[in-house]
Formats: structure tokens, C-alpha cells, sequence
């Protein structure tokens, strides 16, 4: 656990970099660092492996005032990764991410061992071993890095932008295998970014900073977008708030209605009466087994006499429990019928989602 | 006397300040030897440098040639071509030359090379033909490296000039080596003064000439932006 | 001095029988020539690194030495060799110690600049490893900053191959004593064997240290530049 007791960090020329911060990182979670340009929290996280010296205040690890501990031993227990990487040009891959563990001491053997199994941790291939860092694409380098700051295993990782210098396709990549990491590995990690979205999606807690160090607010990602403490928050965290907070919320928070459910063998009029009844003029079709086969026009029903002489159309997309509303939201805007139905074990039907139900679960 | 005043008392001496041996004329024609060395040098260097950084042809000689040109001895040049051809400014113009010339390639070359890509490219995408490239954007933004290379050239071969003496002929080595014959330690150690001093201005005037050579808005970071302007203005 | 003598024709270049004869001398001039110059080099980089350790570190430094060590810089060799003769006497000590300054001067720029050139995120990502200073200049910053710092021992062995002649003129000069024994014979062959030797141990010592360069960063290889 890392604790930041009234920190201040002022600079040289006047500038208050950090201004009186209070802040508690909790064990095991990611916490995000976001603000704009000039808010500290790069700063911030500079003063946790030193780097930086806070000005005035106390931080702790793990009950331990760093202040006084020597900083290349603090710096070998705390992972470091940067945007630009910082690979050592004149090393290998495999030395490159052996380097904390020779400054600690570990055997030869061991160290192998282990950058063997970082490499496959971070889904890079065996071969890349022997390479140089200026023969790897960014987004090895950026794995590599990764590496490297895991490589004794430390506690506490420092990520500063460290997905920022890549495409961001790559970075999707990145940020999705790194939240896969961390469920394994669960590590203490403060993590800085200038986007709200890669904030949103990395972390159990945010810390929003506004210019000047100050901290605007600290809390999980949802409680963040439903209730913004102030108006720099919610300007930073942007006007399409509620689509993302939509993608955060599971599909299965919302409670899906049964919706106008008729089979093919059902007579088209009684069809119509149930689309009236429930306001619409579809209805959705499903066989004996309740297996989704589609939706069809309710009046072209009633003509046909029989549902299934209609035309039965597919719904384009289906969301599942674990979706997010925000893919509901989408599937809604693409169907005719105005509404996202939920599926389970591929076609097995278990209600619609509407917009109305969406609105009613983030308002 | 210690050495120093020794060395005070022959410089202040009137009589050193006058006459065919004294210093004035010594320097004159120290510097005479330097001129001529370097605008040759400068005559040959130049043409051949600009052109391989123009056209990127013979990149890997023009490169190296400083590194060839240093290993060759100027005393032993000077002593070689005054036994082949006799007493005159023969022997000593020849390794001046030789001394001076590479520098400037190099540096011309490199200069012309490093302009940038993209100022290169701009230009020729808004018409200018390779001629109109070389003069109007390639050698302005070349300029301070190829005045560094004139300078560096310069310097080495007022330097240099002084083992003119050697082989019979003026400067201010006279006083070194007629010196070091005589033993007269005064006298060699005013003159290396004298040298030294000279080497020194050198370096500084031609400082200044430089600054005032680079063309307006050529300051180290503003080059590409102004020859970009001046592109501009030209097509 | 003696009169223009007569022109010698180009044929008579080298007579090798000379060269036959003085084979010994030659040898030890040659020695001669290579002791000064390994001495100058290796003190020269002796005294270089604590400078540019230090303009690095406090880089306030840094313009005065380079302005003072540029203005030695600029000094004629036979000159700085011989205000130091009232000091030093006119001894190989002298010709050593201005052959020593001339590489200094060269090294301590090439040290410093290839220290400063070292990547700034590297020095960062290697002080966050837990590098103490020490550690991070041996077995970081030095081994990145080794091209730029080998391009100065060459280019200072160089030169001072060619300085060494020069100190002829002051009693030592390794195979510049060739070019005074020319000259008073009145000889070319001494001169031109001087002149080649030299010069091809300019070229070796080159070729060799580049191969050095080469050996010490195996990482450059692969990068075919």
C-alpha cells in the first residue's frame, strides 16, 4: 500500500508541481493518475520510487517512510515503465530484462529461468531473446518493457503513459493483455495516462488532477461518472459521460423484459394483440425450445394468418450478460425494431433490452 | 634573468619590431603563406566537396579524407617536395595545400548533404531544378559548416605555416627554428608566443567572419524555416 | 641556408639499397614513433576521463574547459613543444607531455559528448532500476557513449602520429628523424620512407581500433551502420 501524507512538491522556479496531497493507493489494485497537462501526476508518481523528492510531506510503503531508504534499493523493488521504454540499446532482450535481477544478485540460472517465463508472460516469442531492442517493432518493445519491470516480481509497479507510443490498435491490445496480467499477478500498480478512456477502462480507482497538483477527486470509475464532485471533473471526463458509464455496466444489471414472444406456428392475429399490447408492431419469434429465430412484422403476421408464413428477418446483433450496456445501446440503434435482445448459450432467448430500461439504470 | 623576463625583454626590444627580420615583416609574410595556402586549398576543396553533397557520389572518400589527411606529415611533405624541387614557396604551399584540403571537403560535404530531406523535397516538388536546389538551398544552408571547415583549415595551416622556416623561408617559425639552432631561448619562446598569439586571432577573426557570413535567419535552428521562406519566395 | 641544388628526378625516389642498409635505424625510429604515441594516447585518456567526469556532472564546467582546452588547441605543436622546453627541459619528457595535451584536448570533448549523447530515457529507465550513479556509468553510459569516444581515440592517435615528427625538431621524433636525415643528406629516400611509414601506421593503428570499436559493441553490428 502505498500513502501520500500532505505531499507537496515545489520547484525551482516557483511552480507548485503537487499541491498538499493526500491519497492512499490500496494493495493490489490499479490506480489510475489522470489529469491534463501540468496537473502533477507524473510527478506524483515520480516521487514514489524517488526520482523526484517530495518538497515537503511524507509517502509510505507498505508502512515505510521512503525518505529514509536508499533510493537504488527502494527502485529495485518497484517496477518502472515509461513511454519511450528506455530499453538499453547495447543489451539483448534477455539482458535487458535480467538487469534488475543481476543488481540484486539473483544466480544465473535463476535469472534465465525467469526471463524465460516473463517472455512467455507478456506473450512474446522465445527467439526474441537474442535480439537487440532496435531490431524489435514498438509494440515488443513496449512487452519488453513490461518485462523488465516485472522482472524480480516487485510489489509496486510505476507505469508512466507506458502504452502511449504505439498505434492505437496495438494499444488496445496492450491494455487488454496487461488487465488479464494483472487479474493473475494482482500487483499494487499507479498508473498515469492523459486519456480519461484508458483511465476508465484500467482502473479500480481513478484520481482526477487538475492543473497546479491539485486532486479534483479520487473513486472507483463508475462512482466517477455517475457522481462528478465537481465541474472540472465532469468537463474532463467529458459530455459523453453516460455512454460511458453505459460501458461499464453489464448487460445484466438490468433487469430484460419478455417483450411480444410468439412461435411460427402461432396464428398471426394473436401475433398482432400481443405487439399491441405491448406497444410495438414486431414481435419476436422463437421455437419450441425457446431458441431465438428472429423477429417479424406483427401486421405482416396477422395477413399471412400464420407467424412463421411471414418473413422471419435476424436480429444483426444479440448482447449476453457480460456485454456491456453501451453494446446494448449499439445493438438498439441498429435494429428496426428499436431494441437489443439478450441471448444466452448462443441463441437461447431471455428478453429484450429497451432504451427505456437503459436511461432508468444511469439516471 | 629568469626566462621570463628574458622572454619579456626580446619582445619588447625595439629593434625586434623593425626591419626585414622583425616581426612585423615575419608575420606579414607568415600570413601571406597562409592566405595563399588556403584560398588554393579553398579553390580546389570546395568545388569537390559541394559536388559530392550534391550528388552523393564518392560519399565514403569525401568522409574519410580528414581521417587520410591527418596522417600525413606536413614537415615531411615540406622536407620531400624542397629536396625534389629546391629553395622556394614550392615545398611549403604544396603541404599547406594538402593539409588544408580536407577539412574542407569534408565539411562541404557534409553540408551540403545534411540539408534536410524535407527542404530538399520541397523544393523540388515546387519546380526548382538540381542546379537551382544547389545555389538557392543547398549552399546557403550549408554555409556555417562549410565555413567551419574554411576555418578549421585556416587555423591548422597558420599553425602549420610556421615550419615554413624550416626549409629557409619568412614567418614567424623563423624565430623557432633559428631559436632552437642558436639556442637562444628568448628567442624561441617569444616566437612560440608570437605563433600562438597569431593562431589564436586567427581562430577568432575568422569566428567573427563566420557569424557575419551565414546568411540572415541561418541561427542553428532557424536555417530549415528560413530556406523554406526562401524557397517559397523563389518559385 | 644551401643553395637550390639540382632537381632530382622522380626515379630516384626511394633507392632501396638505402633502405636495405639503415634497416635497424629505421626499426628504431618506427619503436620510437609507436612508444610516444601509445604513451600520449593512454595518458591522455588517463587525465581525460576525471575531466569529462566532471564537466558532465557539473555541466557549468564544461564551457570553460572547452574554451581553454580549445585555445591550447590552437596552438602550433612545435610551438606548445617548445614553451614547455624552460619547464621540462629538451627531453622526450617534453615531447610526451605536449603530445599527452594535444590528446587530452581531443578526448575530454569526444568523453563528455558521448556521455551527453547517451539516450535521456535510457539514464532514466536505469536509475529507476535501482542503478547507484556509479554502476549506471560503467555498465550504461559508457558502453552507449564508446562509439563517440572511440571515434576521439582515433582521431587523437592519428594526430598524434603525425605530431610525433614534429618533435623532431626538438631532438626526439620517432620517424621524423627520417625527414632531418633526408634533409641534410639532401636525400629523398629517407624522407618518402618516413613519409609512407607513417603514414601506414596511421592507417594500421586506424584499422585497428575500428576493429577495436567493432569488438566492444556487438549491438552496432547488427545494425549494419
Amino acid at each position: 500500500m502505498i500513502s501520500f501524507e500532505s505531499v507537496t512538491k515545489r520547484f525551482g522556479d516557483g511552480t507548485t508541481a503537487v499541491d498538499n496531497l493526500d491519497l492512499e493507493v490500496p494493495e493490489g489494485d490499479l490506480t489510475v493518475l489522470v489529469g491534463p497537462s501540468g496537473c502533477g501526476k507524473t510527478t506524483t508518481l515520480r516521487m514514489i520510487n524517488r526520482m523526484i523528492e517530495a518538497s515537503s510531506g511524507r509517502i509510505l510503503v507498505d508502512g515505510q517512510d521512503i525518505a529514509k531508504v536508499d533510493p537504488p534499493e527502494l527502485r529495485r523493488r518497484i517496477g518502472y515503465v515509461i513511454q519511450q521504454v528506455g530499453l538499453f540499446p547495447h543489451r539483448t532482450v534477455g539482458d535487458n530484462i535480467a538487469t534488475v535481477p543481476e543488481l540484486v544478485g539473483w544466480d544465473k540460472r535463476r535469472t534465465e529461468a525467469r526471463v524465460g517465463e516473463l517472455l512467455e508472460l507478456v506473450g512474446l516469442p522465445a527467439e526474441v531473446r537474442d535480439r537487440y531492442p532496435h531490431q524489435l517493432s514498438g509494440g515488443q518493445r513496449q512487452r519488453v518493457g513490461v518485462a523488465r519491470a516485472l522482472a524480480v516480481d516487485p510489489p509496486i509497479m510505476l507505469m508512466d503513459e507506458p502504452f502511449g507510443a504505439v498505434d492505437p490498435i496495438v494499444r488496445s491490445r496492450l491494455q487488454d493483455e496487461f488487465l488479464r496480467l494483472q487479474q493473475e499477478v494482482r500487483k499494487t500498480i499507479v498508473f498515469v495516462t492523459h486519456d480519461i478512456d484508458e483511465a476508465i477502462k484500467m482502473g479500480d480507482r481513478i484520481a482526477i488532477f487538475r492543473q497546479g497538483g491539485h486532486l479534483e477527486q479520487y473513486a472507483p470509475p463508475d462512482e466517477l461518472l455517475a457522481e462528478p464532485a465537481t465541474d472540472f471533473v465532469a468537463d474532463f471526463l467529458g459530455a459523453e459521460r453516460g455512454l460511458k458509464r453505459l460501458a461499464l455496466i453489464p448487460v445484466s444489471a438490468v433487469k430484460a423484459e419478455s417483450g411480444p414472444v410468439v412461435s411460427p406456428d402461432d396464428d398471426g392475429q394473436a401475433g398482432l394483440t400481443a405487439a399491441e399490447a405491448y406497444g410495438s408492431d414486431w414481435v419476436v419469434v422463437v421455437d419450441g425450445d425457446r431458441r431465438l429465430l428472429g423477429w417479424a412484422h406483427a401486421g405482416e403476421a396477422a395477413e399471412r394468418g400464420r407467424v412463421g408464413d411471414a418473413e422471419i428477418r435476424p436480429f444483426q446483433l444479440q448482447v449476453r450478460a457480460e456485454d456491456s450496456l453501451r453494446a446494448a445501446l449499439n445493438a438498439m440503434v441498429q435494429s428496426r425494431t428499436g431494441v437489443a435482445v439478450r441471448v444466452s448459450d448462443g441463441d437461447r432467448y431471455e428478453g429484450i433490452v429497451t432504451l427505456e430500461l437503459l436511461s432508468k439504470e444511469i439516471s | 634573468m629568469t626566462v621570463v623576463n628574458e622572454v619579456i625583454a626580446w619582445l619588447t626590444d625595439p629593434a625586434q619590431w623593425s626591419g626585414p627580420d622583425g616581426i612585423p615583416v615575419r608575420t606579414l609574410q607568415h600570413l601571406w603563406y597562409s592566405l595563399l595556402a588556403t584560398v588554393i586549398a579553398g579553390a580546389i576543396a570546395l568545388p569537390i566537396g559541394v559536388f559530392i553533397g550534391h550528388t552523393g557520389r564518392g560519399a565514403v572518400f569525401a568522409i574519410n579524407l580528414t581521417n587520410l589527411g591527418r596522417a600525413i606529415p606536413s614537415l615531411g611533405i615540406i622536407i620531400l617536395v624542397f629536396t625534389l624541387v629546391g629553395f622556394g614557396i614550392v615545398p611549403v604551399l604544396v603541404a599547406l595545400i594538402a593539409l588544408a584540403v580536407p577539412p574542407i571537403v569534408t565539411n562541404s560535404y557534409i553540408g551540403v548533404r545534411s540539408v534536410d530531406r524535407d527542404v530538399r523535397d520541397a523544393a523540388e516538388g515546387m519546380g526548382m531544378r538540381g542546379r537551382q536546389v544547389l545555389w538557392e538551398v543547398e549552399l546557403p544552408v550549408a554555409t556555417p559548416l562549410i565555413m567551419a571547415g574554411i576555418r578549421t583549415s585556416a587555423v591548422q595551416v597558420v599553425a602549420t605555416a610556421t615550419l615554413a622556416a624550416f626549409v629557409g623561408l619568412g614567418g614567424l617559425g623563423r624565430y623557432l627554428i633559428d631559436g632552437l639552432s642558436q639556442r637562444d631561448l628568448a628567442q624561441v619562446v617569444g616566437g612560440a608566443i608570437l605563433v600562438a598569439v597569431l593562431s589564436l586571432l586567427t581562430e577568432l577573426v575568422l569566428g567573427r567572419v563566420q557569424t557575419l557570413v551565414v546568411p540572415e535567419g541561418l541561427a542553428e535552428r532557424g536555417a530549415d524555416a528560413a530556406v523554406r521562406a526562401k524557397v517559397e519566395k523563389a518559385a | 641556408m644551401t643553395d637550390a641544388p639540382a632537381p632530382v628526378l622522380a626515379a630516384e625516389l626511394i633507392r632501396w639499397s638505402w633502405v636495405g642498409d639503415h634497416l635497424d635505424d629505421i626499426r628504431g625510429y618506427l619503436f620510437q614513433h609507436v612508444q610516444l604515441t601509445v604513451l600520449a594516447v593512454l595518458f591522455g585518456l588517463l587525465l581525460a576521463f576525471p575531466l569529462a567526469l566532471v564537466a558532465v556532472r557539473w555541466p557549468r564546467t564544461y564551457s570553460p574547459v572547452l574554451g581553454f582546452t580549445g585555445v591550447l588547441f590552437t596552438i602550433p605543436s612545435l610551438a606548445l613543444f617548445i614553451l614547455l622546453i624552460p619547464f621540462t627541459g629538451l627531453s622526450v619528457r617534453t615531447s610526451l607531455i605536449g603530445l599527452t595535451i594535444y590528446t587530452l584536448l581531443i578526448l575530454v570533448r569526444n568523453i563528455v559528448e558521448g556521455l551527453r549523447g547517451v539516450d535521456p530515457d535510457v539514464r532514466e529507465a536505469a536509475q529507476a532500476m535501482g542503478y547507484t550513479p556509479a554502476r549506471q556509468l560503467l555498465q550504461v553510459e559508457l558502453p552507449l557513449a564508446l562509439p563517440v569516444i572511440m571515434a576521439g581515440i582515433r582521431i587523437a592517435t592519428v594526430t598524434t602520429i603525425g605530431l610525433v615528427t614534429v618533435t623532431a625538431l626538438i631532438g626526439q621524433g620517432g620517424l621524423g628523424r627520417l625527414f632531418i636525415d633526408g634533409f641534410t643528406l639532401n636525400f629523398t629516400t629517407p624522407i618518402v620512407v618516413g613519409i609512407v611509414l607513417s603514414a601506414l601506421l596511421a592507417f594500421a593503428a586506424d584499422l585497428a581500433l575500428v576493429g577495436l570499436q567493432r569488438q566492444l559493441t556487438p549491438w552496432a553490428r547488427s545494425r549494419g551502420s
